[in-house]
């Protein structure tokens, strides 16, 4: 038997049609499931359909923004935001989230101001927000190294001696399918599971690493690699909110009462391309998309209202207008940021004094004082 | 006082940089019951628990990326990296990572870790555990790059080290672990030399060396062989190679107006090529010749049987001292 390069062994398992836990159909009808049982309120549903929708325009508006030069990159999450909203939700204010570069979904749940994020983008700086103060890590773009900053900073909240007790805070890592092929990413499942430490990692498998398709990636399905690490491993539909949100609560809960970690894999798919410089057409069929579409994470939950008569137009207008608002202030917000001064990229390289950095800060100040100079003439 | 030796006196640092401070962790390969392959760590893990000095698993950026997240929950872990050569697979995670993630932050996140690393060689090893691979990490911005050469500094520099708000690489010059001198342990920080001084090991006043870590040593066999000569050779002892206390070698270099730089690592871009740079161009009219380098080659670390004849000896140092003379 020979093996093919190019499509894997003849008996090579095709990543199947995944058994994933399900709560909300793509029709909006809601399923139950015996280890999952989640208890909404209408209140609680129509708050989840007011983060998805809002989160979509502003990722649109910040697709527009690139497009228009004011952004000079932007990683859109369409598709992708019952991940987000229903793993970010299921978060407490004592967790830590570890994201990608991805995670504007979970920024909203952090209260990270959406234009902090354009403003990384932008070029403003690398990052901008207190992590401290959201329990939102940076953005991190070299992929799966959040991963293993994520596992220590969990060993940390396990040394802190609080698992199990009210102040407990569990630790989430975000990384993308393609990331799962990362040396660090699998030594954070090593470093997690031999200390039990209290994690959820969360694999947005949105299918595409770039160009390159979840077949590049794993021969098996994701979220069956964590038992060869020896911890749980669970897929959860993707786009749908219900079923992110209470697999997700589940696993952060078992890490803060100490029962170690667990990888949720979302199954999901990014309906845009990978950033604003890619081009998706080279790489995939219009077919794949157009099926992703029947599954989207927003209609189903407005189904979902719709049916249950948990809301009515009005309500949905409300939402409308809101993601309007807050869209048009993003964009007047984001036009108007300012340049960093030039000095500044001498500040916070290190906390305590730097001679060299000093220096060179102090030559370039008069360098640039020199044109100033000049000008006054 | 006690006489210790370089490696004793590093764990004796670290003892009392455990004791002062509960957040400190040590955390590495073979740290916790071995003690570490060259016992550093040793009796650690006894004294404070498996939770504080951590066996780690098999994995460098695993060990680096880990202490990063525990720095950002409060800890201050010193990392020990076993051997020079296997830091590479941690390299991403100290460059792209470790190295940044202050500025990143705009000054919100500290990042107290310091990485220990038995550097150089002379002691007979197989390939991948002799190198010296300082420019690497001298290049990156948001580092501090210390090179620690006797038993003192070893003492206060791991201290220091520790204490320190930012990152650290702590270079250990492994054939120097089992040199003796004597080490006051009850001394404190007002005591010691600070952590970015460099220090004048052997005044003189012909010629300046300059050097770090395991050269240190070599330069001072090389200045009393020329001393029976009639030559004074000034020789620094770098300590910090970022930052770096230029002023201690200009001053001296101002004075003597000669200077040879010596390390162990490849000379072709090695940390010597800044010092020659920075040098030249603050001493330039005192010089009365050009800066000369004296180092590896530019092969990767040769087998240990011919391993003498790439390090830094002191006939190749005198001989590039007379070579300064000669100009
Ligand atoms: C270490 C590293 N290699 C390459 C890249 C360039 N790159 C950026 S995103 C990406 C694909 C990531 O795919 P995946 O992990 O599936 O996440 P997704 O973007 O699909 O959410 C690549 C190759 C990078 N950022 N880091």
């Amino acid at each position: 038997m020979t093996i093919d390069s190019v499509r894997g062994a003849p008996d090579t398992p095709k990543v199947a049609e995944p058994e994933l836990v399900q709560l909300l159909t793509p029709e909006g009808e809601r399923v139950e499931h015996p280890d999952y049982p989640l208890d909404l309120s209408a209140e609680d549903v129509r708050g989840l359909y007011r983060d998805l929708v809002i989160v979509r325009r502003i990722d649109q508006e910040a697709v527009a923004l690139t497009r228009q030069g004011e952004l000079g990159l932007w990683a859109s999450l369409l598709g992708q935001e019952a991940a987000q909203i229903g793993s970010g939700r299921a978060a407490s204010a004592n967790d830590m989230v570890f994201p990608t570069y991805r995670e504007h979904g979970v920024a909203w749940c952090r209260d990270v101001e959406p234009l902090k994020l354009l403003g990384m983008f932008r070029g403003i700086n690398h990052g901008g927000w207190d992590p401290k103060e959201h329990g939102f890590h940076l953005y991190t773009v070299v992929i799966g190294s959040q991963t293993l900053h994520a596992t220590g900073y969990a060993m940390g909240v396990q040394r802190d001696g609080v698992l199990g007790t009210p102040s407990a805070g569990a630790t989430i890592a975000y990384f993308g399918d393609g990331a799962t092929s990362q040396g660090d990413v699998n030594e954070s499942f090593v470093f997690a599971s031999v200390f039990n430490a209290p994690i959820v990692f969360f694999c947005q498998n949105n299918q595409w690493a770039i160009s390159e398709p979840l077949e590049r990636q794993s021969r098996i399905p994701l979220y069956k690699r964590a038992q060869g690490f020896g911890f749980p491993g669970i897929r959860v539909d993707g786009n749908d909110v219900f079923a992110c949100l209470a697999v997700t609560r589940k696993a952060l809960e078992n890490a803060r009462t100490g029962q170690g970690p667990t990888l949720v894999e979302a199954y999901t798919y990014r309906m845009g391309a990978h950033t604003t410089t890619d081009d998706p057409t080279r790489y995939r069929l219009k077919a794949e998309e157009e099926a992703w579409k029947l599954k989207d994470p927003i209609e189903r939950v407005k189904a979902y209202l719709v049916r249950g008569d948990l809301a009515d137009a009005g309500f949905f207008q409300k939402i409308e207008d809101e993601a309007k608002q807050i869209t048009r202030e993003l964009r007047e917000a984001c036009l108007a940021l300012p340049d960093p001064e030039p000095l500044s990229m001498f500040d916070h390289v290190y906390g305590e004094e730097h001679p060299l950095m000093t220096e060179e800060q102090e030559q370039f100040a008069a360098y640039l004082a020199s044109f100033e100079e000049e000008a006054a003439k | 006082m006690s006489t210790l030796t370089l490696g004793k006196a590093l764990n004796a640092g670290l003892r009392k940089a455990m004791e002062n401070d509960p957040k400190v962790l040590v955390m590495g390969e073979d740290v916790g019951k071995l003690g570490g392959v060259f016992r550093i760590t040793d009796g650690l893990q006894k004294d404070f628990g498996e939770e504080r000095v951590i066996d780690t698993p098999l994995a460098e950026s695993g060990i680096v990326g880990t202490a990063i997240g525990l720095a950002l929950r409060g800890y201050r872990p010193v990392v020990e990296i076993q051997f020079d050569g296997f830091v590479f697979p941690a390299a991403d995670q100290i460059i792209t990572q470790l190295a940044k993630m202050r500025m990143r932050s705009l000054g919100a996140l500290e990042l107290p870790v310091v990485v220990r690393i038995p550097c150089g060689g002379g002691i007979g090893a197989v390939e991948h555990h002799s190198e010296s691979p300082e420019a690497y990490f001298t290049h990156t911005a948001g580092l501090r790059v210390v090179a620690c050469s006797n038993p003192l500094d070893a003492y206060s520099m791991i201290q220091q080290a520790v204490a320190s708000p930012d990152p650290v690489i702590f270079f250990e010059p492994k054939r120097r672990y089992w040199d003796k001198a004597e080490v006051d342990t009850d001394a404190g920080a007002a005591d010691w030399t600070p952590l970015h001084r460099a220090a004048v090991v052997r005044p003189g006043e012909h010629a300046t060396l300059l050097a770090y870590g395991p050269a240190v040593k070599t330069c001072l066999e090389a200045a009393g062989a020329a001393a029976e000569e009639g030559r004074e050779l000034e020789v620094i002892d770098l300590r910090s190679l970022n930052p770096l206390d230029i002023g201690t070698a200009t001053d001296s270099v101002n004075r003597t107006g000669r200077c040879v730089v010596v390390h162990e690592a490849p000379v072709f871009n090695g940390y010597g090529a800044e010092l020659a740079a920075r040098i030249t161009e603050k001493c330039f009219y005192r010089l009365e010749s050009p800066v000369l380098r004296v180092g590896g080659f530019s092969t990767p670390y040769p087998p240990s049987r011919i391993e003498d004849h790439y390090l830094p000896d002191l006939d190749r140092i005198l001989d590039a001292v007379d070579r300064t003379f000669a100009w």
